[in-house]
């Protein structure tokens, strides 16, 4: 076929180009290569902020037309229609039907994947009747052509009235092209592919007038949609309302027909664009490969192996680099600490750098996770995921694509509930959301680690089943359990808003585009660095303050006290300086308040020591070793088995070893089941836009926590 | 059980009705809100739909429809009917 790259052969009237920087959206179903269409065209000039008014991540990048002319590209929610059925796609409309935005597009790139050109125009012939300046970028040509379609690229155009541009968004072909256009000032296309019924005039006059809408198709997707547009007012909204009483207007009717009759004139004008020229198709190489992949049997042991690759991906490989960084923070403190002196200094080391190191700390994960689900997701396969166990997570209330974010859960909660946003269904995605961080993150790795050498013992069973490695993964299991328990309340609980849907494009298998791979890591890892940095940064130095002040005096107090007791005890100079930070944390604020929870933790075993651990934790878990370590007077530098051999040795009241077993796995069950994390406090807050779902997770699952660790401290002792 | 079955075979035919590999031809469908969803996705009146494969747990299915395949659950492929051969 004849491809079109020559832009002056486009059929657009060309007006004097514009000087300033245009606004071009991004429009199109999803897996039409929209976003690698995006990447292309801006690289690594991309920036995520937020729609105004909603919580959804807006990309914008600057793409480069000329040397002189930039614009700003604005990715938009892959969508099937103007007519949105999910939080993300309600997006579009929003942005598309308000008039007096200053994010209002000059042009929309619509992307329409060849090989599946008619369910993709549907969109595009939508857009057109709103008489928005459109260009079509036909993406996939290469695969409609292996599956022996053909587009006549030069007859579609003028059927559809607008530039027509054949790309490849893996490869970068059309690129030249498509900046070229947008280059130019383009007019609307002046055809109308849907004509309104008369009928409904007595609706869209009146609504076009009192809002000043340019044109009548906008008119009526304001009397569809008005309950979604979040820019009208109280005062309009009640108005459109009694409106459409009045008018006896069915939204469910009108949007029917109307999709008919859009299909209706597009197998129309595509009888003399599209030549199918195999008409008896050899079975697809997807439908081959399903077969196997979503198999009876092999499809779910291919999943767990997945799954179990991904896992040790994320335990494993991330640990060099998480154990470069941790070591990089310790020597950059300990240098800046031996060269300066004074209590700025301590703040700066104890408080921001080390709250700085523990969100640095889990960039590795971040990014050998998304990694993988970057890669599943590219290749197709996640899609099966969702497939194989919508079933399953539909008794729990869940949704095939919650299994997504739980997995991503054992990562970081943070990624993982921002991964919950393709959940179409509100009352699913709540669900997710909430349940999500009872899976057990990589934050109660060390918590987990530390209790588990000090109360289990290392055995072997059968050669290589390792004793503390069963219990540690009895502890995932656990966790897992109580996510979906824990959802199945939520089920009964929570009453739907809305209907759910699995209707969605099963992609075909497609090999990973590795660009994308790299941006879609380089993207969450930045929006964690910023989004959960800054609260953990600003936690830090609160419980830095409170662990390092105490009233009055006290502190000196506590340090002459330690230096008394030292030379009791003949203590060296490294000894006798833990146990003074030691002392001088029970006299700090926090050790007053340790103090102070004492009788409400007693039940579940712990004393003041442990409630000082509990306190700072309170912003990020594991803080748990780094404070124990402190308290029991171990000193910083220290490693696991001096830890546990130092609390081994802690004996309580009666001269008993205080870490009995019982104590251990109390512990254990309530840093598995609480809510101690500000980072996911804050993304809940964000992705739910209210408080009441944030505050709900943290006094459900601390009050879990607190239930089951007393319930396991009872057993055990 | 087995009335219940032929009731449903006298109900109208749907695409849960079709094994694997069977086609057939979209005479309506049954759920006006879903039917928006499906209208959109290609599943018009007059359409060929072809049942693809099961999930292992036999819901969701696929179904391939204007030369792409589509998933959905059993309770929304019940809604699309099918015309009596």
């Amino acid at each position: 076929m004849a491809v079109t790259t020559q832009a002056q052969e486009l059929q657009a009237e060309k007006v004097t180009p514009t000087l300033q920087v245009a606004k071009v959206a991004l429009i199109g179903n999803p897996n039409s290569g929209k976003t690698s269409l995006f990447n292309q065209l801006t690289g690594l000039n991309q920036k995520v902020g937020n729609f105004p008014g909603v919580t959804v991540d807006k990309k914008t990048g600057i793409c480069q037309l000329s040397p002189k002319q930039k614009a700003q590209i604005i990715d938009l929610p892959g969508t099937y229609s103007l007519y949105p059925k999910s939080l993300d796609e309600r997006i579009v409309i929003n942005l598309l039907y308000d008039v007096s935005s200053s994010h209002q597009p000059d042009l929309v790139i619509v992307t329409a994947d060849a090989s599946n050109l008619k369910r993709n125009l549907l969109l595009f012939t939508q857009l057109a009747d709103l008489q928005i300046p459109a260009v079509l970028a036909l993406n996939m040509v290469d695969v409609a052509q292996q599956e022996g379609i053909k587009v006549d690229v030069q007859v579609l155009q003028e059927q559809l009235g607008v530039p027509v541009v054949p790309v490849n968004a893996r490869t970068g072909i059309g690129m030249a092209a498509l900046k070229i256009i947008m280059t130019q000032q383009l007019q609307a296309s002046g055809e109308t592919f849907y004509a309104i019924p008369d009928a409904l005039k007595t609706v869209i006059n009146p609504i076009q007038e009192r809002f000043e809408l340019r044109n009548e198709y906008m008119a009526l997707h304001y009397a569809h949609q008005y309950k979604s547009l979040k820019f009208l007012s109280e005062a309009d909204v009640a108005w459109v309302d009694k409106l459409l009483e009045q008018e006896g207007f069915h939204s469910n009717t009108q949007q029917a027909s109307e999709t008919i009759a859009r299909y209706t004139r597009i197998n129309e004008l595509l009888l003399d664009v599209v030549r199918v020229e195999k008409a008896d198709k050899a079975e697809k190489f997807s439908n081959r490969l399903d077969q196997v992949l979503t198999h009876k049997v092999f499809g779910y042991l291919i999943f767990f192996a997945i799954l179990f690759l991904v896992f040790q991906a994320v335990f494993t490989w991330a640990s060099y680099p998480m154990d470069m960084i941790d070591e990089g923070i310790a020597s950059l403190n300990s240098l800046i600490q031996e060269n300066f002196n004074g209590p700025l200094v301590n703040l700066l080391t104890e408080g921001v750098i080390a709250g700085l190191g523990g969100v640095l700390i889990f960039i590795p994960q971040i990014a050998v996770l998304f990694a993988f689900i970057a890669v599943l997701e590219e290749t197709g396969y996640m899609a099966r995921v969702t497939f194989m166990m919508d079933k399953i997570m539909r008794k729990f209330g869940l949704n095939g694509k919650s299994v997504v974010p739980l997995i991503s859960g054992v990562a970081c909660a943070v990624p993982a509930i921002m991964s919950a946003r393709t959940i179409e269904n509100w009352k699913d995605r709540m669900i997710t959301i909430f349940v999500t961080p009872l899976m057990s993150c990589s934050a109660r790795i060390p918590v987990y680690t530390v209790l588990i050498a000090l109360v289990v013992p290392e055995k072997y069973y059968f050669g290589f089943l390792n004793l503390q490695g069963i219990v540690l993964m009895g502890l995932y299991v656990l966790g897992f359990l109580a996510a979906i328990f824990s959802a199945l309340l939520l089920k009964v609980l929570l009453k739907a808003r809305e209907r759910s849907y699995f209707i969605m494009e099963f992609p075909v298998y497609k090999m990973p585009r590795w660009k994308n791979v790299g941006l879609t890591i380089f993207e969450k890892a930045k929006t964690f660095v910023l989004e959960a940095g800054k609260v953990i940064v600003a936690v830090s130095i609160v419980l830095w303050v409170l662990a390092s002040y105490g009233p009055g005096d006290s502190f000196e107090r506590a340090e002459e006290r330690a230096l008394e007791q030292a030379q009791g005890m003949n203590l060296s100079e490294v000894q006798t300086d833990n146990l003074i930070a030691s002392l001088q944390l029970e006299e700090s604020y926090a050790g007053i308040i340790g103090h102070v929870i004492e009788p409400a933790i007693r039940p579940l075993g712990y004393d003041w020591k442990i409630g000082i651990a509990l306190l700072t934790s309170f912003a990020a878990r594991e803080v748990f070793v780094g404070t124990i370590s402190t308290i029991y007077s171990i000193g910083e530098e220290e490693n696991v088995s001096t830890i546990k051999n130092k609390l081994m040795s802690e004996k309580d009241a009666s001269g008993d070893p205080f870490f009995t077993p019982a104590r251990a796995f109390s512990l254990m069950v309530f840093y598995m089941l609480a809510m101690q994390c500000i980072s996911t406090l804050a993304i809940v807050r964000r992705e739910t836009k209210s408080w009441t779902w944030p505050l709900a997770q943290l006094v459900y699952m601390t009050g879990l926590a607190y239930v089951m660790a007393f319930i396991t401290y009872q057993i055990f002792s | 059980m087995a009335q219940h079955k032929a009731q449903k075979q006298q109900a109208q035919k749907t695409v849960c009705d079709l094994k694997i590999g069977e086609s057939g031809e979209i005479i309506g469908l049954k759920d006006p809100e879903m039917a928006l969803k499906l209208l959109e996705m290609g599943c018009l009146p007059g359409t060929s739909v072809k049942l693809n494969s099961k999930a292992p747990l036999g819901d969701p299915i696929t179904i391939i429809v204007n030369d792409y395949t589509l998933s959905l659950r059993l309770d929304e492929a019940e809604t699309i009917l099918l015309k009596e051969n």
